[in-house]
């Protein structure tokens, strides 16, 4: 059994900050982390990225990964565990079990739990959607930005989200091809200055467009044709509209849903919240649950963005530490900045889906009301 | 438009343009950013302050056109890629558009390029000026380019070589 203050579960954007800022109060923490390397979704993300200078904008999300992931491993008060699965958690002894290298279990024992897994991405259901050539977005990123590979060289992205936009852009960066952009909803849903950007690459992006169905080359099996159509004013397919696509691969980006397992299994409330991408833990504004000991930040307490999970991450942490005891006299002011810094991220339009979904979070007993 | 297809119309790009008497002074910035996102870097970038202090971080940004003197540090800055410099006074019947460029391979100074519209378009054929690509831009190099007079506000984006689709 191996003992340590803080554990870390996830060491994306969240996870980074909810470790340095913990260290930086005192205690000591374990990253556990089933990749390889340290950053999560930041590894992929070669685009530069929004936000303010604190939230490191107009830097690369890689280069944020990058920046964070060193400050952790030159800092002596946390340690890393990679390759390193947390498979379960046993609420009765607190003991988080964890897979190593696919090989050996390992038991660890912390006093505080930070969860900052992320979210999967999800799915859609249509004709043939399991033919090979049919990838969620983040796997043709993780091919493309972190191997080097190319999907393919005709592409149908489905979703017009950020991610989705961001892909496409990343793909006609690799010289794959985008023939187009589609979705179900009226508007496009990410960012319009990233549409923009792809627009001008002649992209096109048809919205109220939904895939219908996938085919097969007959002698490869493999994908060769997509069938998408048009949708009316009340989401209902428009037979006659249909257009085929000459595509080796579908792209599919329709959303993230946090990774809640562990909450699950260590008993903590959880709530259905559409606007966070599924179920989410019930928590206060410390970042902790209904649980005590336990804290959730970054995409896995609602998906949102590097920026936000950075701040809750680093909220997460700061609370932890505190209730170890650990407070060199500046815990008030930095929690009360980076619960500013939340809101000032939130508070306008395209902030408005979060707000919605975090005040959900009050309402079933959470004393959230930042 | 915008939100459904990703390409301002004449009416959203209105409010966008620098006006007329300053077009005719020489370079100015053009920031195409129509929506309220949390984001503030352009305003960062600008040490001459011509992009106005954000009171909110998702405010749009609003520009002094006096003070901008056209010198395209705020394009690299912009995630967005959203950020254009226009200068209409460069010859009796060219005009050069700065723009944000993140593609291979990067075009050479003299060299002739394809110009394309906000959709993608080709519209003409340009020859590029300048290329910046220094640490400063940090691999968001900035292209100048010569168009046609009448295509300042039409061209947005360049294709070196072939055509790929
Ligand atoms: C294409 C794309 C573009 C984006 N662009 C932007 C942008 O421009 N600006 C922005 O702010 N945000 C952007 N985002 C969003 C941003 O990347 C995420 O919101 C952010 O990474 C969430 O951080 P996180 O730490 O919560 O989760 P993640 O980054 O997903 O990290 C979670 C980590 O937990 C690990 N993990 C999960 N389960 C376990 C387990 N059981 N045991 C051990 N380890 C585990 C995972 O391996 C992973 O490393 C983008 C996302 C994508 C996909
Ligand atoms: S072009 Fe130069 S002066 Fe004008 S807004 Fe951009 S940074 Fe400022
Ligand atoms: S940096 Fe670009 S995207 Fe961000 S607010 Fe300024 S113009 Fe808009």
């Amino acid at each position: 059994m191996k003992d340590t203050e803080i554990a870390v579960i996830g060491g994306g954007p969240a996870g980074l900050m909810a470790a340095l800022a913990a260290a930086e109060m005192g205690a000591r923490v374990t990253i556990i982390d089933r990749n390889s390397r340290l950053g999560g979704q930041l590894v992929k993300q070669t685009h530069k990225f929004f936000g303010s200078e604190k939230e490191y904008a107009s830097v690369r999300g890689i280069d944020i990964g990058r920046l964070l992931s060193d400050e952790v491993l030159k800092n002596p008060r946390i340690e890393t565990m990679l390759d390193s699965t947390v498979i379960g958690y046993y609420p009765d002894d607190g003991v988080l079990g964890v897979e190593f290298e696919g090989k050996t279990f390992v038991k660890i024992k912390p006093k505080k739990v930070v969860v900052a897994t992320g979210a999967s991405e999800k799915f859609l259901p249509f004709e043939n959607n399991d033919l090979p050539g049919i990838y969620g977005a983040g796997a043709v990123q993780t091919l493309m930005n972190e191997h080097g590979v190319v999907p393919g060289e005709n592409v149908l992205m489905v979703g017009a989200g950020n991610i989705g936009l961001i892909v496409s852009y990343q793909l006609m960066q690799a010289k794959v091809n985008v023939k187009a952009i589609i979705d179900a909803a009226p508007c496009i849903g990410g960012y319009w200055v990233h549409a923009s950007k792809v627009a001008r690459l002649g992209v096109p992006i048809m919205t109220s467009y939904t895939i219908k169905a996938a085919y097969p080359n007959e002698a490869t099996g493999t994908l060769e044709r997509a069938v998408i159509w048009q949708l009316d004013d009340r989401w209902q397919p428009i037979p006659g509209t249909e257009k085929v696509l000459k595509v080796d691969v579908i792209c599919i980006s329709v959303g993230l849903s946090p990774l809640t397992e562990i909450l699950w299994q260590a008993g903590c409330e959880m709530k259905y919240v559409p606007q966070l991408g599924g179920h989410v833990a019930v928590r206060n504004e410390n970042m902790e649950t209904t649980v005590p000991g336990i804290y959730v930040a970054g995409d896995v307490a609602g998906v949102e963005e590097a920026s936000s999970a950075m701040i809750e991450g680093r909220l997460a942490g700061l609370n932890a530490a505190k209730s170890l005891g650990y407070d060199d006299g500046t815990y008030s002011e930095k929690r009360l900045e980076a619960i500013k810094r939340l809101q000032n991220l939130r508070s306008g339009p395209v902030g408005e889906k979060i707000r919605q979904g975090l005040a959900q979070l009050v309402s079933s007993g959470g004393d959230y009301n930042a | 438009m915008l939100k459904t297809c990703g390409i301002p119309t004449e009416e959203e790009l209105a409010s966008r343009i620098p006006p007329k008497d300053r077009r005719k002074k020489g370079p100015v910035v053009m920031i195409e950013c129509f929506q309220k996102i949390p984001c503030n870097p352009c305003f960062t970038a600008c040490k001459r302050g011509a992009i106005q202090k954000f009171e909110d971080i998702n405010d749009l940004p609003s520009i002094d056109f006096d003070k901008c003197n056209g010198c395209g540090l705020c394009i690299s800055k912009c995630p967005g890629l959203a950020i254009f410099v226009i200068d209409e006074t460069y010859s009796e019947d060219e005009a050069t558009v700065s723009l944000p460029f993140e593609f291979l391979p990067l075009p050479r100074e003299g060299e002739e390029v394809d110009l394309l519209d906000r959709s993608g378009k080709k519209v003409g054929r340009g020859r590029v000026l300048k290329v910046r690509n220094g640490k400063y831009e940090d691999r968001t190099p900035v292209i100048t380019v010569t168009v046609p007079k009448g295509l300042s506000m039409v061209v947005r984006n360049i294709r070196v070589g072939g055509d790929l689709r």
